[in-house]
């Protein structure tokens, strides 16, 4: 049974919060601007709980269970980070107020700035950006810039390894860069050959994920950096599998000039059922100056008796403010608190662990998936989502047959250089019991694509609905459930 | 805490993987960089975690502390103890973006509802499913005009009167476009007219216009004309929309607007220094298909049963790549989830009678105020929320008086023009009692004498 | 798959139909299959216009992909199907007739020398793995 809309649920009259009456007098309201109807709902605060409680009970969630989408590190969010953005202290504070008043905020803002220096290996580091694709924007803005104010204009080009996320490429084609697809080599890394061939003085940056959306560490990291570094092109970094390198290695130590962090993917902020996200960027000592306003700096230094006093600062050459105030502080918060109880052996600790559990999943799965690149994996795998003697199942269904498992389907058709792919990454925070249980429900599903595969063609059958026409939804375009104009 | 393992299953795990340790796991990493020492702190545990952001937390001063009177783009209302309470369920906050639609109804009926309810309040026929905040929303309307054209029409008039941050982020967001030129005259900070004045700046080269209602000052204008020329030349009108006002005033839809775009703060979501806030943006149907980021739309399963799913999502950047016109994917979920329980909550006469308080108490404060010698109220139009207050001196001098007072002062507005030094944007909402107001002009009063 | 004899094909997956000077462009079958249900047309041209050779013509969109339809020699636009706006499955359905999308004026006929036959066209795509 469906749940009603919140418009099917109104009965006039209604209201679930009712406000003082006005203790001023009043004044004249300007006639000519009033709106004549103001087309809400009406509900009680009955209403409104369990309508969202019921909506709520149709959503899978890591707090239900293993939740494996390769790339999307969906890892157990620690509820105390919870109660810590939530403080009032933090909540409670105007982003405009002077910034004496505000110091708590600054000196958190700082020492997670330094934090993420200190464990991607930067210069610099930015909080500002909302999101993973954010950053990669500040990212390309910063090359941009770092070219522009060399008077090294002929750079138009951005290259980007085929294994690359589809935001890599529309950030590009957002700041103005065309996009020259690098290809893989047999072993999953990038194509050192083609790539000297397409490094010339047009090549003004690659973008790189390391390890890859294959779960694949690059094997000639350094070479392909410096093969793009001596063409004059910079080097961008796509954070979104940091969640292998806590401890493991730095990519600034690598020299990878730029990077955006994922708060939540590697720092357990929740993802919130689509965000909020934060997308921090570090940046290597020469484009400090580049990064968007504004800094948290220490303004005045500490004393015997007096804390150092904090500040926003303007880089120099700032490519401009890409927010407005100061990024997704209460993502920050969570984040510092995830930082802090972990330290540099936690940190460590989550990245062997989450290599750990692929490759311990993987094992599990590689006499019966097909895996295209047969190596170790970092902290995701990639297998194929179908069999030649069953032409007819495809990696969808197995996704959706995995519901009726009551398990999250990984990623699936990505990344596009594998055919069928099923893209698996089960996070440090998965016990071995909820991989096991999870490997078995993949080889019982493997059994039922050669014995019954229609059961996987019809799946979910458990869910609370079924598959979905998606045709009908693209061709109809019914994105309100109710309007004044349309209805009534 | 979070890594389950015992020592005795990573035995095991490291035997059915077939390497001895963790460690063998990591030969590609280049060995002359792997395992660095990080020069961390030392982890610490739950309670001492929270001790510790206990004492950043307090070494801040809270809008529970002071009196607000500051807002300029981040208001403070009041939050029905509901909404977080609902937040706060993991089958929300725990879940990802709704790829699976079978088991992410709950996310995706509560968005698609949202959706309604923006393009409701907006008096627009669609709304996305959200940006990251009021500014990237407004550049997100520049770069959906620059495509709907082709190109072709390469200016953007830009209001003055327009939020600063989201005049600077459209410029940030635009730059990487070479032909574009961004014209922001028409208004000046120290001339505040009528936004009609636009009218002689827009012409066949022109994609948008982009205005502010009520604007940065909290002043009405009505913008029926301004629609009317930006149509007569071809272009189109983006209106940055306060959704508080929206509970009274007239909607932009219906005075001509083409796209809708605005921060949803108040909407139910704490001040928290900046974020995590919510870009709202709504359009006309014509304009579906080049609204960036997601939609959700409403279908039937196999057996006929309402469903709601992603949709029209070969616009986006994981199918177009390259051709995509925004990068945007995760967005602000649970912040769109926050202003649709908010909204459903307050409801029709609810969000009516906050916008009614917040306008009366901010009149009454401006009537207040405008009677100390010394100080006067500029804004002669009509207005919501916000007014502009020239004092005798600096207004960091009288804020920093203010201060001592326990009362945080309204945004100095000469920071941003020079013109307008010794300019206050006070903020009234329906949080302000009246006691509070008086208190605040008595404050106000001695601050000129000090 | 349907391939016609009579038709021009490219490698990016369009036909072409000469008549004289003018010449009829659509998406072919082997396109549509690959796209799958096609729920959305955009014709990015208008009568009257001069587009160059490679230029983008039109936006195919089904729910799963998009793709872009160019122009594989350069000419005058005199025609666009209109009616794919509305009835976007044609391309589904009949992709080498009613879901023809522009018809122009053949600018410089040596360009024809890049399409490919009906034969080639068919051997091009068995490379191709589906």
């Amino acid at each position: 049974m469906s749940e009603p809309t919140i418009y099917e649920l109104s009965s006039a009259g209604r209201t679930g919060v009712r406000f003082p009456e006005a203790d001023v007098p009043l004044s004249a309201l300007p006639s000519a601007f009033l709106r004549p109807d103001l087309p809400m709902p009406e509900l009680s605060e009955v209403d409104v709980v369990r309508h969202f409680t019921h909506l709520s009970s149709m959503n899978y969630c890591i707090d239900g269970g293993l939740y494996p989408l390769g790339s999307c590190t969906m890892k157990y969010n620690p509820k105390v980070n919870e109660e810590t953005a939530r403080m009032p202290g933090f909540a409670l504070t105007h982003p405009l107020q002077p910034e004496e008043t505000v110091q708590g905020n600054l000196a958190l803002m700082y020492d997670l700035q330094e934090h993420l220096k200190e464990i991607a290996g930067f210069a610099a580091v930015t909080l500002e950006p909302a999101a993973g694709a954010q950053g990669e924007f500040v990212g390309v803005m910063i090359i941009l810039a770092y070219h522009r104010s060399r008077n090294d204009t002929k750079r138009t080009k951005i290259l980007i390894p085929d294994s690359a996320h589809g935001t890599n490429p529309a950030t590009s084609a957002m700041s103005g860069y065309e996009v020259v697809p690098v290809p893989s080599d047999a072993r999953g890394n990038v194509d050192v050959v083609k790539l000297r061939e397409v490094c010339d003085d047009a090549v003004a940056g690659l973008m790189l994920t390391n390890p890859n959306t294959l779960g694949l560490f690059d094997e000639n990291v350094l070479e392909v950096i410096k093969i793009v570094h001596e063409a004059g092109g910079l080097v961008y970094g796509d954070g979104a599998n940091l969640n292998a390198l806590l401890g493991i290695v730095r990519p600034g130590d690598l020299g990878f000039d730029i990077m955006h962090f994922n708060l939540h993917k590697t720092f357990s902020t929740p993802h919130g059922g689509g965000g909020p996200g934060s997308g921090p960027v570090g940046v290597a000592p020469h484009l400090v100056d580049f990064l968007p306003t504004p800094l948290v700096a220490i303004i005045e230094n500490s004393t015997d008796e007096m804390p150092p006093l904090y500040g926003f600062v303007k880089p120099p050459k700032t490519i401009g403010r890409v927010k407005s105030f100061f990024g997704q502080f209460g993502m920050l918060v969570r984040a510092y608190t995830y930082i802090r109880m972990h330290g540099p052996e936690g940190l460590r600790k989550v990245s062997e662990y989450a290599v750990l559990n692929a490759n311990y999943l993987l094992s599990k799965l590689e006499k019966t998936y097909t895996l295209p690149y047969k190596r170790t994996c970092m902290h995701e795998f990639v297998v194929e989502g179908c069999w030649v003697d069953v032409p007819d199942v495809h990696a969808l269904d197995i996704a959706k047959r995995l519901m009726d498992y009551k398990f999250h389907p990984p990623t699936n058709y990505f990344p596009l250089i594998v055919h069928e792919a099923l893209m698996i990454e089960p996070t440090e925070t998965e016990s071995k019991q909820s991989l096991d249980a999870f490997a078995d429900a993949l080889l019982a599903i493997a059994k039922e694509a050669h014995t019954e595969p229609q059961l996987l063609k019809d799946a979910p059958h458990n869910t609370p609905v079924g598959r979905l026409d998606e045709i009908k939804a693209a061709k109809e375009l019914v994105l309100c459930c109710w309007q004044p104009d349309t209805d009534q | 805490m979070f890594i389950p393992h015992t020592p005795s299953e990573t035995e095991e795990m490291l035997k059915t993987i077939g390497v001895k340790s963790i460690a063998d796991l990591f030969a590609d990493v280049p060995q002359k960089y792997r395992f660095p020492k990080l020069n961390l702190p030392t982890g610490i545990t739950e309670m001492e975690v929270v001790g510790e952001l206990n004492e950043y937390a307090s070494s801040n001063e809270t809008v529970n502390d002071l009196l607000c009177f500051l807002g300029a783009g981040a208001y403070h209302h009041y939050i029905p103890a509901a909404v977080d309470s609902l937040l706060r369920r993991g089958e929300f906050y725990t879940a990802y973006t709704p790829y699976q639609p079978e088991i992410s109804q709950g996310t995706l009926q509560a968005i698609f509802e949202f959706q309604t309810l923006i393009a409701n309040l907006t008096g627009m026929d669609v709304s996305n499913a959200s940006h990251y905040d009021g500014a990237t929303a407004t550049a997100e309307a520049g770069v959906m005009a620059y495509h709907n054209f082709r190109g072709k029409r390469p200016k953007i008039v830009l209001s003055s009167a327009v939020h600063p941050h989201y005049r600077e982020v459209l410029c940030s967001y635009l730059c990487g476009y070479e032909n574009i030129t961004i014209e922001t005259h028409g208004e000046k900070f120290d001339l505040p007219g009528n936004p009609d004045s636009l009218v002689e700046t827009i012409d066949s080269e022109t994609a948008l216009v982009v205005v502010q209602y009520p604007d940065f000052f909290g002043r009405i204008f009505d913008l029926t004309t301004l629609a009317q020329k930006t149509h007569e030349q071809g272009a189109l009108l983006a209106v940055v929309a306060n959704p508080i006002a929206l509970g009274l005033l007239k909607t932009p839809g219906e005075m001509g607007a083409d796209i809708v775009v605005g921060e949803g703060q108040p909407l139910g979501i704490p001040l928290s220094f900046g974020g995590p806030y919510l870009g709202f943006f709504a359009t006309k149907k014509e304009f579906v298909r080049k609204i960036s980021g997601r939609l959700i739309g409403e279908t039937v399963d196999a057996t006929g049963r309402r469903g709601y799913v992603l949709t029209l999502t070969a616009r986006e950047q994981h199918i177009r790549r390259d051709k995509a016109t925004s990068n945007i994917c995760t967005n602000q979920g649970l912040l769109a989830l926050a202003a649709t329980i908010y909204l459903s909550l307050v409801g029709k006469s609810g969000l009516k009678q906050v916008a009614s308080l917040c306008y009366h108490k901010a009149h009454f404060a401006a009537n207040l105020l405008n009677a100390i010698p010394g100080f006067s109220v500029e804004t002669k139009t009509p207005f919501f929320h916000e007014f502009i207050l020239k004092c005798p001196r600096p207004v960091q001098e009288i804020n920093e008086l203010l201060l001592d007072q326990g009362i945080l002062g309204g945004y100095d507005l000469g920071k941003d023009c020079p013109e307008l030094t010794n300019h206050m944007l006070v903020a009234v909402t329906e949080m302000n009692s009246k006691e509070e107001i008086e208190y605040f002009a008595k404050v106000l009063q001695e601050a000129a004498n000090v | 798959m349907n391939t016609p004899e009579e038709l021009k094909y490219t490698n990016s997956d369009e036909w072409l139909l000469l008549d004289g000077k003018t010449a009829t462009l659509g998406v072919t079958d082997y396109a549509q299959d690959q796209l799958s249900d096609v729920v959305f047309v955009e014709i990015a041209v208008a009568p009257g216009e001069v587009v160059k050779k490679h230029a983008h013509v039109a936006t195919i969109e089904s729910v799963k992909a998009a793709a872009d339809v160019n122009i594989p020699i350069s000419g005058k636009v005199i025609e666009i199907n209109e009616s794919l706006s509305n009835t976007p499955e044609l391309v589904n359905s009949d992709p080498f007739t009613k879901a023809w999308m522009v018809k122009f004026e053949i600018a410089d006929p040596s360009e024809l020398s890049s399409l490919m036959d009906a034969k080639a066209y068919l051997d091009y795509c068995s490379t191709r793995s589906h």
